[in-house]
Order: C-alpha cells, then structure tokens, then sequence
C-alpha cells in the first residue's frame, strides 16, 4: 500500500485516482499508524513552502516524515512536496526543510533571462542527467507537467532530471530510497503514470 | 522550453457536452466523461471543463459528473462555470480540478481573485473573460456572453493580473464558432503586454488557425477549442504534428 500523506495542500484526488487507473491500492491519510504500515509514501504539494511546513508542523507529522523516510521506505515528494525534501528554502524568508536531500530552493527568477514568464507553467521535455529507478520507463525527451516559480539547487550527483526553461532547471531529485519530481507525474498524461508505476515497483 | 498548449473545452449543459455558434443554438455532441477520457490519451495538454449554464440559472456545478472525469484524465483540469465564491472554489478543488476559471463571479466580486489566490495560489486562479467589440473599443460581457459589463477588457484583464489571476482565456465573442480563425487583433490588443500564461479561445475552424495564432503571437501560450475536436474535424495529434513541422513546440504522445 502507497500512503499519499494528507496536511491539507493539494490535489490529492488526481493523485489517488493515478494510483487506482494503475491498479495500485494508495490510501490519503494523515494517521501515522496508517502512514507507518504502508511500504511506500508521497508526499504531495502546491503552494507556499512555509505555509506547508506548519501545516505539517502542526498535525505532528513533521519528524515524523523525517523518520519515515530515514527507515529505508521508497518516499516520493512531488512539486512543492519536493521542495519540501531539502535542507532550506527561500521562497518569501527562510524556511528549514525537511533536509532528506543536499540542496535549497531559490527562485526560478533569478537564474532565467527577463521576459520568460514565471511560474513555469505547462510541459516541458526531461533531460535525464543520472540513472533513477523512477525513470526506469522514462525515455529522454517526455513532456512533463510543470507549475513552479522555485527550483531546487541540488548537488549534480542527486539531479537525476532537468528541463530548459531559459536555464537548466532541476526536475527530479534522489538521494538513496527519497526520490523527488518538481513536475506533477500525476498531471502528466501516460508519460507521467509510467514513473507513478515505476515508484510503486521500488 | 514549454511547449505551446492544445485545450479541448467541455462545455457542458445537463451532464452532456455541447457547443454552440455565438453561443445560441446548442447542440448535444457527448459525454463528458467520455470525451475527456478520449483527449487525455490522445495528447491533449489539459482539458477545461465548463459548466456553461450554471451562471445563468444560479445553480451549482455538477461535481458528480467533474469527479468522475477528473478521476479517468491525468492531465490539468480547468473547471469553470457558476464560480462565486471560495467555497465554490474549495468544492470543485476537491473534486479534482487544479485550476479554477473565474468569469461573472469575478465581475461581481473582484476581490474573489485576490483571496482565491492567497488560499489557493496564483497558479490555481484562471480569469476567464469574454470580449466582444462594442463601439471601436473592446468590452468585458458577463452570464454566457448576455451581459454587457461595460468593462474595458484590457484594464479588467490587468486588474485581474494585479488581484492575482494566474492566467488568462481570452475568449472573442465575435470570433466563437466561426471557424475563421483566433482573434488575432484582439489577443494583441487586450493580452500582449499581459506577463501570466495567455490562453486563446475563440474561432479555431483548422490547423492552419493554431499555426496562424502561434507563429503571429509569440505571448500566446495555448490554444482552446470546442467543436472542431468535439466534430473530429482536427484530430489532436494531426495537429500536433503539423505544429513541430512548422516549428512549434508541442507535446506528442
């Protein structure tokens, strides 16, 4: 069983409904008891990273995450849930993170050129830069769905995907069993149910 | 970089997709359910679902029916029609839409985007506007296209920017179901110096029309239609094809 971690950000209907189309039991919860049964955890998100690190917070579930996927469990973080995997964050002050993966989130703002509109919103091509179990059936050059104004600056060893919007930009993060996709693989047509499965067979 | 968008819109009236010509004259085309199951694996980049009549008659969206498209599509989900406040906007979140299409209620209300926004973030509020030309200058018409707000669409559509709108369908009335081509003139007039995603919407009869609209407005970052996909008159990856070809950016799948 997945555990779609519930806090109260996102669209987590897509998400379970994505597992189900796949034949994938997936539970959205935010029972620790169930969270710590099931073999597998996302952690979804959309919004500001503060606004979603109390929220977490403040159901408890914050060391808890930390300690979920610290056991070794495949845990996947998607779009802010990824961000939310790193050390720091600086979107409107800084925000400790979660600190599962090396690197911090800056905006997107200040590596692109003016003129490109931000957030980054719609699909994009990946670039795989380094071998990811996720993308064990992701051919390089699938669109993806992306919605973000942030990016995480990784260390290269845990970019595992890019995309080009005016610079590289990090799609998707490992760092041992954490796995993270900045692109919503849930919203992103056959391509994206492809990695979905892929996580679920880890 | 991203690519340009292709938008199939349901409109939908009594659970089924329709489309009509200067919005008048509906015609019964299909299931709703079943088209956007049927665009979402043959490439189409998001779908908008919209409850064309809900607006008119006070009513409230179908969210059976929303639920049971968005849990077969895996592609973003625009829903809209009879959006008036946040409870509306929470309702149809949890059915399953990422974004929300804001059009008479913003109108009403236009601090409804400022505070969908900060709930929700921009990139959830979509500000729907449909234009048509009264008197040499463009206007913002409310309920379907029946209402003239006497809102110049430029400084509406800025407005809706500044209040935290994260896109924009421009939709011409003139131009719906003509099948001539996107309204060029107005997208430039009323959206060229808009820096959120700009969606186009109004007037596709063919292919050349998407190439046309690309090719002559950079800004624009998607195309949205109705019947010429409902109709099977373009297929999604004909189009798709023929967009790469000319040297567009698309998504193919």
């Amino acid at each position: 069983m997945i555990a779609i971690i519930d806090y109260g950000v996102g669209n987590l209907f897509s998400l379970k409904s994505s597992f189900a189309s796949l034949g994938i039991e997936a539970a959205v919860t935010a029972d620790p008891a169930e969270i710590d049964k099931a073999e597998r955890i996302v952690l979804p998100g959309v919004g500001a990273f503060g606004d979603a690190a109390e929220k977490l917070k403040a159901q408890g579930l914050w060391d808890f995450v930390i300690k979920q996927a610290e056991s070794g469990k495949p845990f996947l973080g998607i779009c802010l849930g990824m961000q939310l995997l790193l050390e720091e964050s600086f979107e409107f002050g800084r925000h400790e993170g979660l600190g599962l993966v090396p690197g911090k989130v800056v905006p997107i703002a200040d590596v692109i050129p003016k003129g490109l509109k931000i957030p980054q919103m719609g699909w994009n091509a990946l670039e795989l830069t380094n071998d990811s179990p996720i993308f064990a059936d992701t051919a390089e050059g699938e669109h993806m769905y992306f919605v973000h104004s942030f990016y995480c600056a990784s260390p290269a060893e845990n970019v595992t995907a890019v995309c080009e919007y005016g610079a590289q930009l990090t799609a998707a993060v490992q760092n041992g069993n954490v796995f993270g996709t900045q692109f919503h693989p849930e919203k992103s047509g056959p391509a994206g149910l492809k990695i979905l499965k892929s996580f679920s067979r880890l | 970089m991203i690519t340009k968008r292709i938008i199939p819109c349901l409109d939908v009236k009594d659970g089924r997709v329709v489309k009509g010509r200067n919005f008048k004259g509906l015609s019964d085309v299909s299931s709703p359910v079943e088209l956007g199951k049927f665009y979402s694996e043959c490439g189409a980049d998001e779908l908008v679902f919209y409850d064309i009549t809900a607006s008119v008659e006070g009513r409230r969206l179908f969210t059976g029916i929303l639920r049971e498209v968005a849990s077969t599509i895996f592609i973003p989900l625009t829903v809209g029609g009879g959006i008036n406040t946040l409870d509306d906007f929470d309702r149809v979140l949890k059915c399953g839409a990422d974004k929300v299409s804001v059009n008479s209620g913003a109108i009403k209300d236009p601090n409804l985007i400022y505070e969908a926004a900060k709930r929700y973030g921009s990139q959830c509020v979509v500000l729907s506007a449909d234009v048509k030309r009264v008197d040499g200058s463009y206007r913002v018409f409310a309920k379907g296209g029946r209402e003239n707000t006497g809102l110049e669409a430029a400084d509406w559509i800025r407005r809706g920017v500044e209040l935290g709108a994260g896109e924009i369908v421009l939709n011409s009335i003139d131009t719906d179901g003509v099948k001539e081509g996107f309204d060029l003139q107005m997208l430039e007039d009323v959206c060229g110096k808009v820096n959120v995603p700009v969606i186009a919407s109004g007037g596709a009869g063919c292919i050349e029309d998407f190439i046309t609209l690309f090719k002559t407005l950079q800004f624009v970052d998607a195309g949205l239609a109705a019947s010429i996909f409902h109709y099977g008159e373009v297929s999604i990856k004909d189009l798709k094809d023929r967009l790469k070809e000319n040297g567009i950016l698309a998504r193919t799948v």
